[in-house]
């Protein structure tokens, strides 16, 4: 057998060429998809259900907090309530819950407060460390008193994404009644500005920045995210692919 | 070299996973710079998000060096992901057959005649085994927010979750280089009778 550079040269060019067939192969795929899975189920069952992310001093923070994804909401309603300084900003708790409720900010803030210096971690690869501060979901959650046949919360934001599709994202109860799991009205020591996320947005401290829903309109309970836009649980899922656990 | 045609076969085990691995280190090299290219600076310590924070710029890997071979960082990610399960459970199934099986007293221990390694050889191959391996695994698992609150202390050893990236980073580079300069070494020294040895366990029957 004699490897020549030709012969070398072409056996590289198929075998990229034979991934890129694999990354469009729905079977291969389907692969892939199952190790995601497989991920998933091994962190859930490494990780203690209430172990935290890890919280940093207040001098470890990010001297300017890197803002992602949507920086301002188009169209009018977003800009009229920076205008009102979001004061008939309304979050609405609904779905499968015994007790719908409609929360202002000041409701918001009644709650026992939560603070918390974390890191916040890009898909992409950057992390940058902010002090959030804001009301346990749980809290709101035992309020709004959920189904028994509730199992995720979905997010849905005021920001509207390509094609005006809006953008959510959804979690499960796990994260959901998890201690660090907040809807944060403050970064380090202010109000939440516009570019991350005002009034209101989520933190889910043990996954990827994408999760951490902004500008949340509405919480809805329910059973299943398949009946939800393109039922994969979140914009970004929908729309490129991403995984919906992001935990890794 | 006729010298080395006494070389006892390859264990199967070596033979197994050499091409197992061969495949996860080639997709899940490929796959980490199309990941490089979503964010093309390094940082030390627990953060870093700022082209200012950072120590150093990557340079753009293109197309033909990523995989898909354009940029899809999802795809990416789930190639990576995917593929880190053979490469990190391969190697631990290697690691436990080769202490069973006496390859590494035999072939890897310092000073010890009739091993078929070079010193030199000896001590990349160590190097590799015991510490590049694990080291990109360890740092790779410190990029996982989730392990980050399962195993905290994995953000202690490394220094933060961005050292682990660059550790990872260069690790990476490191292992690139290696699998370059393998490649040229069998070209060089009889990539016949070395591909015999590495698919069909030796030339015992030459």
């Amino acid at each position: 057998m004699i490897i020549t550079r030709r012969t070398a040269l072409i056996g590289a060019t198929s075998l990229l060429a034979g991934c890129d067939r694999l990354n469009n192969s729905e079977s291969f795929r389907g692969l892939t998809a199952k190790a995601e899975r497989a991920n998933f189920t091994i962190q859930r069952s490494l990780q203690d259900r209430m172990a935290l992310a890890r919280e940093f001093a207040p001098e470890q923070r990010s001297r300017v907090f890197r803002a992602n994804g949507t920086r301002l909401p188009s169209g009018e309603d977003y800009a009229r309530h920076a205008v009102e300084k979001f004061a008939n900003w309304r979050v609405v708790v609904d779905g499968l819950v015994a007790r719908p409720l409609s929360l202002s900010l000041p409701d918001l803030q009644k709650v026992p407060l939560r603070t918390q210096t974390t890191r916040h971690d890009c898909v992409e690869g950057w992390s940058a460390i902010g002090q959030w501060t804001g009301a346990p979901l749980k809290l709101i959650l035992d309020a709004a008193g959920l189904k028994p046949s509730a199992r995720f919360l979905v997010f849905h934001c005021a920001d509207r994404m390509r094609g005006g599709v809006p953008y959510y994202e959804s979690i499960d109860l796990l994260d959901a009644f998890h201690s660090q799991t907040i809807l944060a009205w403050g970064l380090n020591g202010e109000l939440l500005d516009v570019p991350h996320g005002a009034p209101v947005r989520l933190r889910v401290e043990r996954q990827l920045g994408y999760k951490h829903a902004k500008y949340v309109q509405r919480i809805e309970a329910v059973a299943d995210l398949a009946g939800v836009y393109g039922g994969k649980g979140g914009y970004w899922e929908d729309s490129t692919g991403y995984e919906w656990y992001a935990g890794i | 070299m006729a010298g080395m045609s006494a070389d006892p076969p390859h264990k199967r085990t070596t033979r197994l996973w050499h091409w197992t691995n061969a495949v996860a280190v080639i997709v899940m090299l490929m796959s980490g710079a199309t990941i490089s290219n979503a964010h093309r600076f390094l940082y030390w310590g627990q953060k870093g998000a700022m082209p200012e924070e950072a120590w150093l710029r990557v340079p753009r890997f293109p197309g033909w060096l990523t995989l898909p071979s354009h940029y899809d960082l999802s795809s990416a990610r789930e190639w990576h992901l995917a593929f880190a399960w053979l490469f990190a459970f391969g190697f631990g199934a290697f690691l436990a057959a080769s202490l069973l099986n006496g390859h590494f007293q035999r072939d890897l221990r310092v000073g010890r005649a009739g091993s078929r390694y070079h010193p030199l050889q000896k001590l990349i191959y160590c190097g590799l085994l015991f510490g590049m391996l694990p080291l990109l695994i360890g740092t790779g698992l410190t990029l996982s927010p989730g392990m980050n609150a399962a195993w905290p202390w994995l953000l202690d050893l490394f220094g933060g979750r961005q050292s682990a990236r660059t550790i990872h980073f260069l690790l990476a580079g490191t292992m690139a280089a290696f699998l370059v300069g393998h490649v040229a070494l069998v070209l060089v020294s009889g990539p016949a009778r070395l591909m015999r040895s590495m698919l069909w366990g030796g030339e015992g029957t030459q």
